[in-house]
């Protein structure tokens, strides 16, 4: 509580995107997952967070468009503190951030189109979602990021449940940036892909946070595929940051305090 | 106990008594034994009724298949099928919201216990009791019918789907929720493709269901064919009787046909 206190202007000391102080994110109560976690997150580039499985990746990346609701702390996006927003004001800043799930959640029964225009759901009324009377715009807008993110436009109608892992994925990153976001989150978007598919979907979000000038936070266990896209890596340990640097900078010793132990390397 | 697997040491029993089953079983034939018993349920008394059903068939046959006959269970059938697909229509429609209302994953405890107690409510009584309590209310006629099998609609397909509601993998609506979708945006999205199938596989079954009943609601004055085949067999008219029953099985023999091509549509 004295921290958040003293960091009460996330402006202080930061141009970034995203200021994450003092974030605390407790299940049970005098068990945080999240032990005051500060960063910084610039409008640009692939920022990849690795870590053992448990260490909070996942909940730290939920406080942040708050699928999870975090203890104490905050968040700033966008000139706002996330962690204090309710109701509408919070939906509102959530449209400006995009997610990519391990297991893609797609609507399964949905076709690719519908999935991709799920996108725009925060910014059209109930009206023309249940007729599926999208904007033109956004009809065409889903056309062609499911050309850009390597399905073509055949794809537009098939059934989600239809498609393989690598394709499916592609459908969710299409989904993430339909929201036009201001940045985009993935959790352990490749967990559940093999490891040719792997490479191919982080060279496509790789790709788009550069030519769409999207940041990217990338939760990711596989370190060489964090080490080959990101421009910087923050390693996470039992609920702490213990890493954050560039990907050169990232050592042996460091990978030893992040997963423990030695004999993997 | 009896094959020793190591000196001196016992292992446990691979498959341990299970007692607590085993006193449910025997209190259940016990009970049994009791109510056949209190009840006067005897085989003297089957054999004999099995002389009193042959003869009651033999009254049946041939069916009565004179005009004026027909056109009177006409009539009725063509009324309860009315019953039938009213109620079904309108207990479908409130079922909707009112399954919703009762699927713990997506309403507050405040909306999700009220709608689940009227559904147990709806679900407590015979489509015929409510039937007599509509009746009284409203007089005798379709409507008391089409109202009580409304009331049977809500007490199945609404629990049902609000079961169904609560199966559906919640990763697909927290993806939809991400995207900043509002609540009515992540149902339509999200909810309704995950659900839509099976609430038309269970409004299908209810249809089933409420046509069978819509049969009988007629027997106390909620209309359709029920009041002419009670009346028919208080008069004796068994072979009306067999007419009836048979235009009731090829009735419901044909819903039986199209309902599996309705639910293969929205598969």
């Amino acid at each position: 509580m004295t921290h958040a206190a003293s960091a009460a202007t996330p402006a202080e000391g930061s141009a970034g995107l995203l200021a994450i102080r003092h974030l605390r994110k407790e299940y049970r109560a005098g068990q945080p997952v999240l032990k005051d976690i500060s960063l910084d997150i610039e409008g640009r580039g692939v920022t990849a967070i690795i870590g053992p499985s448990g260490t909070g990746k996942s909940t730290l990346i939920r406080c942040i468009n708050r699928l999870v609701d975090p203890t104490s702390g905050e968040i700033w996006f966008e000139g706002r503190d996330l962690a204090r927003l309710r109701g509408d004001a919070l939906r509102l800043a959530r449209r400006r951030i995009g997610m990519v799930f391990q297991e893609y959640n797609l609507v399964e029964r949905l076709s690719v189109i519908e999935n991709v225009l799920s996108g725009r759901l925060g910014y059209v009324p109930a009206w023309r979602a249940f007729l599926r009377r999208f904007p033109a715009d956004d009809v065409a807008r889903a056309f062609d990021l499911i050309d850009a993110v390597g399905l073509g436009e055949d794809f537009a109608t098939r059934r989600a449940d239809q498609l393989s892992g690598g394709q499916r994925q592609r459908v969710g990153i299409a989904r993430a940036i339909m929201q036009s976001p201001g940045l985009i989150l993935a959790d352990e978007p490749t967990s559940s892909l093999d490891p040719k598919t792997s490479v191919e979907i982080m060279e496509l979000m790789a790709q788009i946070s550069r030519e769409r000038s999207i940041p990217i936070v990338i939760n990711i266990h596989n370190v060489e595929l964090a080490r080959r896209y990101a421009q910087r890596i923050i390693g996470m340990s039992r609920g702490e940051v213990v890493y954050d640097g560039s990907p050169d900078g990232l050592g042996d010793s460091h990978l030893k305090e992040i997963y423990g132990g030695e004999d993997w390397l | 106990m009896s094959a020793p697997a190591a000196p001196g040491r016992l292992r446990p029993p691979a498959f341990p008594a299970n007692w607590p089953a085993r006193l449910a079983w025997a209190g259940l034939v016990i009970y049994t034994i009791y109510a056949t018993s209190v009840l006067d349920v005897t085989l003297a008394r089957f054999i004999a009724g099995l002389g009193n059903a042959g003869h009651f068939l033999s009254r049946m046959f041939p069916p009565n298949m004179a005009p004026d006959k027909l056109a009177l269970i006409y009539t009725g059938m063509v009324e309860s099928l009315q019953i039938a697909v009213l109620a079904t229509f309108a207990g479908v429609l409130l079922s909707l919201p009112l399954g919703l209302a009762a699927a713990r994953n997506l309403a507050p405890v405040a909306v999700y216990g009220p709608a689940r107690a009227f559904i147990a409510i709806c679900r407590s009584f015979h489509p015929v009791i409510v039937a007599i309590l509509f009746v009284k209310a409203v007089g005798f006629g379709a409507l008391a019918g089409v109202l009580a099998l409304i009331v049977a609609t809500m007490g199945f397909v609404a629990k049902l789907f609000a079961e169904v509601v609560e199966e559906m993998n919640p990763k697909q609506v927290e993806a939809v929720r991400a995207t900043a979708a509002p609540f009515l945006n992540v149902l339509i999205m999200a909810v309704f493709p995950q659900v839509m199938a099976r609430f038309v596989g269970l409004t299908v079954y209810q249809f089933d269901s409420n046509l069978r009943n819509s049969t009988m609601v007629g027997i106390v004055g909620g209309g359709g064919i029920g009041a002419p085949l009670f009346t028919a067999y208080q008069r004796f008219d068994y072979d009306v009787v067999l007419t009836i029953l048979i235009i009731i099985v090829a009735l419901i023999m044909l819903c039986e046909l199209v309902s599996g091509r309705v639910r293969r549509i929205f598969q």
